[in-house]
């Protein structure tokens, strides 16, 4: 027989106005098993733990029953005193007669409110009563974290990782670290040069002693749970040497043969051999093998004949690794919406009409033009460039239905970018609204506007044309209500921000969840906005939606202390209340596996002495398991049980109502 | 042979009579026949842009009532009966309860069961433009042809789904297949002024007027179209401004491709003929 204690709480008055306290106390003596009744004003002071603790040791008590307030508030209190005086904290349970019974009740004569938490409490009696100990699940914790995606967010969070004490890995699928930031000129609202700000950091990630860089390779599989991911990296054949290779240039000097830059956005040629800008990290070129002569037909191999450490190697294959991580961070950033979206603005037809990214370039003292305005087409100066904003933002019918967030800010930075460099050239520029909510964003628009000359008309384009060299835009100004036609030089599209290609074949690897967009889902939109669903792996970045470097480098750093918190100790202590299948009576027939949002069951076989599988069963990983219970309500052998929430605990209940 | 029942509409049968019959002749050159309906009425010349318009869609839905007896596709030449008709069609295929109400309407019962196609798509993705080119008895080598499409053959685009709105090809790929040089002009996809050639003839002067000097800037020596509308107002236009585009529709250039007598093509009906041109060009 059961040695229970029962403890009814008066909250003050907020109990005690609408429940006889003593009255449930003296009714919940006569009930078998229960040894032990008491009521107090206010069980979850020190007083009232005290109390518990000396009626625990007095009457040798092995369970507990709190009535008092919704266990969100005390559980853990009561659990946590119940331990201190030496019984299983899962030994004890809250009924919950506050938020579930006096604060709805308002009948003054205590009746309602008495009666109801008489039943209350005899049912959590009879559930204890089926209660088992159980004992918190420990796990081990690999301390070592993995990041996908060298852009800023990704570096950002690199180093903070590894500042903390943890080993790293950074891996990125192009040869060099520094993701879309690096392609840009300034960035507001300081307008700081980009790279200026950017390169130290992407340098200190490559010096770093707890960094591993990992450029050119991709993440192809992953598996295990929190603290014990095993990663399968593929690392691209480059076709040179990292041990040997010096970095000087002379085989991408010699290289013959050239193709479009995909870091200028085709506004420049690269070299088959080649680094994708000159401040690239590591500094060491990629044979890009499609377009390569000898890798393809045999012939040339210039590139190995002028290198003088012997570094290019045209034997070099692709190579497998499989590394060990406790956490993982994501951040694998954005692209820009292609330019079949936008047939009505000539772009990818019409040369004068450029993205934003391109514009970029154009402003960038290291890019193709070295850092002056020249339209593509002629290389000439443009007296007078358009700006198109929503390019396929807020535009559910042709484009997305998001706002991409920070096109109206690098607009307004393009105009200033653009006077600053051409001082009689007039920008226009049409928007829909001017969203620039930040620090000091509004000012940087109002000095865009007034004190660099941009033009602002509020109203959309209707199309972009060819006319005798210049292009033509013709739009609306729904401020003046009229229909304008501006003759301009240049066309810069503020288009899209999307995710990645392939952003929702790594999310189904990682099991992380996306929305419609490809963009990454967040644990919860406010409250942890760096967390997914499966533990251990982080976001952060433009993977989750546009944002700027600012947030980028945000995210990265609260991404980063996330994962210093889960290597913070050898073990990680997780709530035992996890499912369990029984062996007996799981068919294999995998509902559960299908169910489990947290990819936590495994399916396992049992074989006899020779080693023959002789039956196959589902089996919950205890690391992953958040015990959520989908399992158990999808099993239909009701062979999956969730432990301190089992069918037998929860039909004592019902039964003693 | 190959047989396609097809929808010539009120305008191929009176004023544009040249654009059904070289469009008929040219099949037969390229081994099929266009063939039409037994019994049919206008399309309605409009379609109905209020959802709860019904009456707006039984003329169309009549036609296509009519055609589903000769077949499960329906052909047709005239840019503003395809985009009556299909759009008709669209709308009683996805509502099934629309299309109740329009069969209470119809002696004639229509399921909904067929396809509206434009003579184009025919070439296209039936025929094939390789096949067009084994046919062409006389290419029309050097000729810079202006496709024009205007808006009904194109818009709205989720509706038509023949080519992209904004940067439409089948023509252009046709008249290359013709042997034609192409002229990609931006205002191939803009509007004519239609029907405000009825009360606002200022309008489609100029929108009109765009178009042709649009062509005419990139160096076009022939426009081409599939509109009766836009062939009418672009003419009448030019008779106005004093250039002289030969302005004519695709099936006339496909038949004298193919090899028809210039004769039957209906040249003489177009207030700019292209054939002083063609014969400059040795071509005829």
């Amino acid at each position: 027989m059961s040695r229970i204690g029962v403890f009814i709480c008066q909250c003050g008055t907020n109990i005690a106005d609408t429940v006889d306290t003593e009255k449930v106390a003296e009714e919940m003596k006569k009930i078998p098993g229960v040894v032990h009744t008491q009521d107090y004003k206010f069980m979850c002071s020190s007083p009232g733990q005290k109390m518990l603790k000396e009626a625990v040791k007095k009457h040798r008590l092995d369970g507990m029953i709190v009535s008092a307030c919704s266990p969100h508030m005390h559980e853990k209190t009561f659990r946590r005193a119940c331990e201190s005086a030496g019984i299983n904290p899962y030994m004890c349970e809250i009924a919950n007669i506050r938020e579930q019974c006096s604060w709805v009740h308002h009948d003054k004569t205590k009746e309602t409110g008495t009666v109801k938490s008489l039943d209350l409490t005899r049912m959590t009696i009879e559930r204890l009563k089926k209660n088992q100990p159980l004992k918190p699940n420990k796990i081990p914790v690999n301390k070592r974290a993995l990041i996908i995606g060298g852009g800023i967010a990704g570096i950002q969070a690199a180093l903070d990782i590894a500042d903390g004490g943890r080993e790293v890995l950074l891996v990125e699928k192009t040869p060099s670290i520094g993701g879309n930031m690096a392609k840009l000129s300034e960035t507001f609202p300081t307008m700081d040069c980009s790279q200026c700000i950017l390169t130290p950091k992407m340098v200190e990630a490559e010096l770093h002693e707890n960094i591993t860089l990992m450029t050119y390779s991709e993440v192809e599989k992953i598996e295990g749970f929190i603290g014990n991911f095993r990663v399968t990296i593929r690392k691209k054949a480059r076709y040179v040497n990292e041990e040997l290779c010096t970095g000087c240039g002379d085989c991408w000097d010699k290289c013959p043969f050239k193709q479009d830059s995909e870091f200028e956005h085709g506004l420049k040629k690269r070299k088959v051999i080649y680094t994708p800008f000159p401040q690239s990290v590591p500094n060491i070129p990629v044979i890009d093998a499609p377009n390569c002569a000898m890798l393809q037909k045999g012939k040339c191999g210039v590139c190995a004949k002028v290198c003088g450490p012997k570094a290019v190697d045209f034997e070099q294959k692709d190579i497998v690794v499989e590394e060990k991580v406790g956490a993982i961070v994501v951040a694998t950033g954005y692209d820009l919406m292609p330019n079949e979206h936008f047939g009505e603005y000539g772009y990818g037809r019409i040369k004068d009409v450029i993205n934003g990214l391109q514009f970029e370039r154009l402003a960038s003292s290291s890019g193709p033009t070295g850092g002056k305005i020249l339209r593509p087409s002629d290389g000439k100066e443009p007296q007078s460039i358009v700006f198109i904003q929503c390019a396929g933002s807020r535009d559910e019918k042709k484009g997305v239905s998001y706002c991409s967030k920070i096109c109206c800010m690098y607009t307004a930075k393009h105009t200033m970018l653009y006077r600053h460099k051409v001082h009689d050239g007039q920008s226009y520029v049409f928007y829909m609204d001017i969203r620039s909510g930040g620090k000091r964003y509004e000012e940087f628009v109002r000095g865009a506007i007034e004190k660099d000359g941009a033009m602002y008309l509020r109203g959309r384009v209707s199309r972009v044309y060819e006319k005798d060299g210049k292009v033509i835009v013709q739009g609306a100004d729904t401020l003046s209500d009229s229909q304008v036609e501006i003759e301009a030089d240049m066309v810069v599209l503020a288009t899209a921000l999307v995710s990645r290609p392939g952003a929702d074949t790594l999310a189904q690897k990682l099991g992380i969840g996306y929305d419609k967009h490809k963009f990454y889902n967040e644990y919860h939109p406010k409250l942890k906005p760096v967390e997914t669903v499966t533990a251990g792996i982080f976001l952060a970045g433009t993977c989750l939606g546009p944002m700027d470097v600012p947030e980028s480098v945000a995210q990265g750093s609260a991404a980063a202390s996330k994962v210093l918190v889960l290597t913070s100790s050898d073990e990680m202590i997780k709530d035992p209340t996890t499912a369990i299948v029984n062996d007996f009576t799981c068919n294999a027939c995998w509902d559960c596996v299908v169910a489990c949002p947290y990819s936590a069951i495994e399916k396992t076989d049992i074989k006899d002495r020779e080693g023959n599988v002789i039956r196959r069963l589902a089996h919950v990983n205890d690391g992953v398991c958040t015990g959520c219970g989908t399992c158990v309500a999808a099993c239909r052998s009701k062979a999956i049980d969730l432990k301190g929430y089992t069918d037998e605990q929860v039909y004592a209940a019902i039964n003693a109502f | 042979m190959l047989k396609i029942p097809y929808y010539p509409g009120c305008t191929l049968s009176t004023v544009a009579k040249e654009f059904d019959t070289s469009a008929k002749d040219s099949a037969i050159k390229m081994g099929f026949e266009i063939e039409d309906l037994p019994q049919w009425n206008c399309c309605g010349a409009t379609f109905p842009l209020t959802p709860d318009n019904i009456m707006g869609l039984t003329a169309p839905a009549k036609v296509l009532a009519g055609a589903e007896k000769a077949g499960d596709t329906l052909t047709t030449l005239c840019s503003v009966c395809y985009n009556v008709l299909k759009r008709t069609n669209r709308v009683l295929k996805d509502d099934k309860e629309k299309l109740s109400t329009v069969n209470e309407f119809m002696e004639e019962e229509y399921a909904g069961g067929v396809e509206v196609t434009h003579y184009l798509e025919v070439l296209r993705d039936q025929i094939g433009f390789t096949k067009v080119t084994e046919a062409v008895s006389r290419p029309l080598k050097g000729v810079k042809t202006a496709a024009y499409y205007g808006c009904m053959l194109l818009r709205p685009f989720e509706d038509m789904g023949i080519d992209r709105a904004e940067a439409p090809t089948i023509m252009e790929d046709l008249l290359k297949a013709l042997g034609a040089t192409p002229v990609f002009f931006p205002d191939r996809v803009e509007c004519c002024g239609a029907h405000l050639a009825m009360d606002k003839p200022d309008i489609v002067s100029k929108l009109s007027g765009n178009v042709i000097d649009s062509a005419a800037r990139e160096g076009a020596e022939i426009i081409v179209t599939s509109c009766p509308l836009c062939q009418y107002n672009l003419e009448n236009t030019q008779a106005e401004s004093g250039s002289a585009l030969p302005i004519v529709y695709f099936t006339q250039i496909l038949g004298l491709a193919l090899g028809q007598d210039e004769k039957t093509l209906g040249f003489e009906k177009n207030k700019f003929s292209p054939l002083a041109l063609l014969r400059y060009k040795e071509l005829l």
